[in-house]
C-alpha cells in the first residue's frame, strides 16, 4: 500500500513538473538567432572576410549552425577564439595563420595618399563599413575613426595609393600595462627570460602546454 | 559651531610630512626660460589652438579654444612670443605627447586688459560659458571642468568646499587657506549663489589649525551665516569626495550615483579661488600654487605659471644631488613623471623630488595571504584582494562585479598589504582594459550598424533594379499585345493572344540569357 502511495505521489510530481517544464519551454522560448547575436557580439566587426565568409554576421551564423571552426577570425585573435570557446562550450583552438597567434593583430587604419587618388570610387565600393568619403573624379579620404582596418580597399585601388598604417596611440587609447613582477634570480640568463615570459603571460602559456 | 561628525570605514594614517613645506608663505616663482602649455588640461577633449608660431601674446590671452562642453579653454600664462605649437611630452604616466603651445616670455609679464564680467546680472548659462572660457577646472588634481559641475544645480542642498588636503607632503591648499581665506570664502559665496544651495560646509583636516582659524575669521569677516568651517579628523583619505561628504553630512553616496543625486556638490578650495578670480577680476587661470617638497633643501609653496617646466620650478627648492625623478601629486596617489622637464598644469598640486632613500624600490611582491587587511583599510568598502585576484587573472567581468569602478585608487590597500602587492597598479591596469574593451565594443557596434546599412542599401538597389526591369518587360509585353490587337484578327483571340505575348517575351528573355551565358563562358574559357 505504502509503495503504491509512493509511486502515485512520485508519478504525480513527475507529471506536474513535466507539465511546468513543457509550459516553460513554450512560454519562454528563446529566439533562434539569440546565439548568433551573442557570437556576433564577440566578433570584432572588422568585416574583412578573412574568415572566408562575407563579413562577421555570416561567419557568426555559420558558427551557430556548427558549420565553421571558431578560430578563423585573425582580427579577433586568440582572445576572441577563447571567448567563443567559453560561450559555446567548444574546445579552444589558437587562431591559425595569424603569425604566432599570441595576441590580436595590432589595429591598422587605411590612409589614402590623397594627391595620387584619381577618384575612381572603387575603394568606396569595397569598404564594408562606409568609412571612405569621396565622389567620382574627386579626391577620396578615409574617416579614420570609422575605419576597421579590414584592408579590403587596398587591392581595388588602381593607382595603389592606399596604405595601411598602425593606429597611433593617443591619450584616449593608452592603457596601463600589466604590473611587472620584478624577479631576482641567479639562474642562467636564458632561464630567467623564460621565467619572466612565463609569469607575464602565465595564462596563455598554460593554454599552449595544454 | 559644533557639528556632529560622522565616520567613514577604513582609512589609514600615514606620516604627514607636511611640516617641511607648510612653514613658509607662498612665493611667486620667477619667470621660466620658456613655457610649455599643454592644450589638454581638463577631463574633456584637448582645446584647439588659436595662435600660430610667431604670434605675440599677452598674459591671459586666449590660446586654446574649448572643444565641446567637457573641454576647457587655455590661456597664455605670460606675455611673449609663441615659438612653437607642437606635440610635447605631458605630465601623464603614459609619457605621450600632446599638442602644446610653447611661449618665449618677453620678461614684462604684461596682462591683457582685464574686464570683470557683470556676473550678478548674467544668466547661469552665460556665467558657466564665461567660466569655461576662463579655463576654470578643478584644482585638486583631477581637472574636471567646473562649469560642467555647476550645470545641474537643481535640487542641490549642500555645497562642500574641500580643504581637507589629506595626502601626505602636500600643503598648497593649507597655505592658500591661510593666506587667501577671504578670496576663497568670496569664491565659495559666488558658487553658492550660482547653485542656490542653502548650506556651505568647508571641511578641513584638523592637522591644519591655522587654516581653520583663518577660514573661520574670513567667514566672520564676510558676515556669512550659511557657512560652517568644520575640522574633520585627520585620516587618509578624508579628502576623497565620498569620504568628505560622509564625514560632514553622514550621507553615503550609493555606488551607481553621484553626490549631486543626494543634493551635494563639492569643490576644492583652489577652485573656489579660481572662480573668484575669474568672475571678480576677469582673470583666467594662468597660475597655481605648487608644493615643492621631498628630497629638497628648501621645501615650500610657490605660485607657478601654468606651463613652467618642472625642473626649473623644482630648482627653486634646491633638490639634493641624489634626486632621481619627480612625482606629481602626493606619495599615495601621485604619478611619476615621464621626464623632469614636463610642464606644470592646472592639476599639479605638488611636486615631490624622488630619491632612492626617500622612496626605496618596492619590496618584491609575494602571494596574497588573504589576511583581509586591505578590505579593512579600503575607504570605499571594497574587497581589494578579490579585485586583485580577478585583475591579475584578467577576468575583468568578475572585477567589475566586485565594483572595481568604485575604487578611487587611494592606495590604502596597498599601503597596508603585508605581501607588498602593488594593488593599485593592478586596479589601474584592469580599469584601463575595461575602458578599452568598452570603447572597442562601441566601435564594433557602430561598424556593424554601418555594414548592415551598406548591405541593406545593396539589397534595395538590387530590388529597385529588378523592379525597373520587370516594369520595362511589362511595358514591352503590353506594347506587343497592343500591336497584335491592332492586327486584323478575330476578337475572340485577344485573351489568348495576351498570354501568348507574355510567353513569347519570356521565351525571348530566356534565349537572350542563354546566349549571354554562352558568350561569357566562351570568354572565360
Ligand atoms: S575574419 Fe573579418 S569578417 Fe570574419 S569574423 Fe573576423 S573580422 Fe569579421
Ligand atoms: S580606389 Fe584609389 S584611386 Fe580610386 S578612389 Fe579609392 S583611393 Fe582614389
Ligand atoms: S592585504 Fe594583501 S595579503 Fe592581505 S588580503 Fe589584501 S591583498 Fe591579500
Ligand atoms: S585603492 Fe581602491 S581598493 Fe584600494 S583601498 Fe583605495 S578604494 Fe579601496
Amino acid at each position: 500500500m505504502e509503495i503504491l502511495t509512493a509511486i502515485v505521489v512520485m508519478a504525480l510530481g513527475a507529471l506536474t513538473l513535466g507539465a511546468a517544464l513543457g509550459y516553460a519551454a513554450i512560454r519562454f522560448k528563446v529566439e533562434g538567432d539569440l546565439i548568433t547575436g551573442k557570437i556576433e557580439a564577440i566578433l570584432p566587426q572588422t568585416q574583412c572576410g578573412q574568415c572566408g565568409f562575407a563579413g562577421c554576421k555570416p561567419y557568426a551564423e555559420a558558427i551557430a549552425r556548427d558549420e565553421a571552426e571558431i578560430n578563423l577570425c585573425p582580427p579577433g585573435g586568440d582572445e576572441g577564439a577563447r571567448k567563443l570557446a567559453d560561450l559555446l562550450g567548444r574546445e579552444f583552438k589558437p587562431v591559425s595563420g595569424g603569425g604566432d597567434g599570441e595576441a590580436a593583430k595590432p589595429k591598422l587604419t587605411a590612409i589614402i595618399r590623397e594627391a595620387e587618388c584619381i577618384g575612381c570610387t572603387l575603394c568606396i565600393q569595397a569598404c564594408p563599413v562606409d568609412a571612405i568619403v569621396g565622389a567620382a573624379r574627386q579626391m577620396h579620404t578615409v574617416i579614420d575613426a570609422l575605419c576597421t582596418g579590414c584592408e579590403l580597399c587596398v587591392k581595388p585601388c588602381p593607382v595603389e595609393c592606399i596604405d595601411m598604417a598602425p593606429v597611433p596611440e593617443t591619450l584616449a587609447t593608452w592603457k596601463y600595462a600589466y604590473p611587472v613582477i620584478p624577479i631576482k634570480s641567479v639562474e642562467r640568463a636564458s632561464d630567467v627570460s623564460h621565467n619572466v615570459a612565463a609569469m607575464n603571460d602565465a595564462e596563455s602559456s598554460h593554454q599552449k602546454v595544454a | 559651531m559644533l557639528q556632529k561628525l560622522f565616520k567613514f570605514k577604513g582609512g589609514i594614517k600615514p606620516a604627514h610630512h607636511k611640516a617641511e613645506s607648510r612653514g613658509t608663505p607662498i612665493a611667486a616663482a620667477p619667470l621660466p626660460g620658456h613655457l610649455v602649455i599643454p592644450l589638454s588640461q581638463s577631463a574633456g577633449e584637448a582645446a584647439q589652438p588659436v595662435v600660430a608660431v610667431g604670434d605675440k601674446v599677452l598674459k591671459g590671452q586666449f590660446i586654446g579654444k574649448a572643444e565641446g562642453w567637457l573641454s576647457s579653454a587655455v590661456h597664455a600664462s605670460t606675455s611673449g612670443t609663441v615659438i612653437a605649437v607642437e606635440p610635447r611630452l605631458m605630465p601623464h604616466p603614459s609619457g605621450l605627447a600632446t599638442l602644446s603651445v610653447v611661449i618665449l616670455p618677453d620678461g614684462e609679464d604684461r596682462w591683457m586688459p582685464l574686464q570683470a564680467p557683470d556676473y550678478k546680472n548674467m544668466s547661469l548659462k552665460s556665467v558657466l560659458q564665461y567660466l569655461q572660457d576662463a579655463g576654470v577646472v578643478g584644482m585638486g588634481g583631477a581637472g574636471f571642468p567646473s562649469h560642467v559641475k555647476m550645470q545641474d544645480s537643481a535640487a542641490l542642498g549642500d555645497l562642500v568646499i574641500n580643504g581637507a588636503e589629506c595626502e601626505p607632503y602636500i600643503t598648497c591648499d593649507d597655505r592658500l587657506m591661510r593666506e587667501r581665506a577671504g578670496e576663497i570664502i568670496a569664491g565659495s559665496g559666488i558658487i553658492r549663489d550660482l547653485l542656490q544651495v542653502k548650506r556651505v560646509l568647508i571641511g578641513i583636516e584638523d592637522n591644519k589649525p591655522e587654516a581653520i582659524a583663518a577660514m573661520q575669521a574670513a567667514v566672520e569677516a564676510a558676515g556669512e551665516t550659511t557657512f560652517s568651517v568644520v575640522a574633520v579628523p585627520t585620516l587618509y583619505p578624508a579628502g576623497g569626495i565620498r569620504q568628505l561628504i560622509r564625514v560632514l553630512t553622514g550621507k553615503e553616496v550609493p555606488v551607481d550615483q553621484r553626490s549631486t543625486d543626494l543634493g551635494i556638490q563639492c569643490f576644492n578650495v583652489g577652485t573656489a579661488l579660481s572662480v573668484w578670480r575669474a568672475l571678480n577680476l576677469g582673470e583666467p587661470v594662468v597660475s597655481r600654487v605648487v608644493t615643492l617638497t621631498g628630497n629638497v633643501e628648501q621645501p615650500g609653496n610657490w605660485e607657478a605659471l601654468i606651463g613652467t617646466p618642472m625642473n626649473e620650478l623644482l630648482a627653486l627648492a634646491r633638490p639634493r644631488a641624489d634626486t632621481d625623478g619627480v612625482i606629481m601629486g602626493g606619495p599615495m596617489m601621485g604619478i611619476p613623471m615621464p621626464a623632469c622637464d614636463v610642464p606644470v598644469t592646472k592639476g599639479s598640486n605638488c611636486l615631490i623630488a624622488r630619491s632612492p632613500t626617500l622612496f626605496p624600490p618596492p619590496p618584491p611582491e609575494m602571494p596574497c595571504i588573504r589576511c583581509g587587511a586591505c578590505a579593512r583599510a579600503c575607504p570605499q568598502e571594497l574587497q581589494p584582494f578579490e579585485l586583485y585576484w580577478w585583475s591579475r587573472a584578467r577576468q575583468f567581468d568578475k572585477a567589475r562585479e566586485y565594483h572595481l569602478s568604485s575604487c578611487i585608487e587611494c592606495g590604502c590597500c596597498a599601503y597596508v598589504c603585508p605581501a607588498n602587492i602593488p594593488l593599485v597598479q593592478y586596479f589601474r591596469f584592469s580599469k584601463s582594459e575595461i575602458r578599452a574593451a568598452a570603447r572597442e565594443q562601441k566601435m564594433a557596434d557602430s561598424a556593424r550598424a554601418r555594414f548592415e546599412f551598406k548591405q541593406f542599401r545593396a539589397e534595395r538597389e538590387k530590388a529597385e533594379k529588378a523592379e525597373k526591369l520587370a516594369r520595362a518587360a511589362a511595358a514591352q509585353a503590353a506594347k506587343l499585345a497592343a500591336e497584335r490587337d491592332a492586327a486584323p484578327e478575330g476578337e475572340s483571340g485577344a485573351v489568348g493572344d495576351a498570354a501568348d505575348a507574355k510567353q513569347a517575351v519570356i521565351a525571348a528573355a530566356v534565349e537572350r540569357a542563354r546566349v549571354q551565358r554562352a558568350e561569357t563562358d566562351s570568354r572565360d574559357a
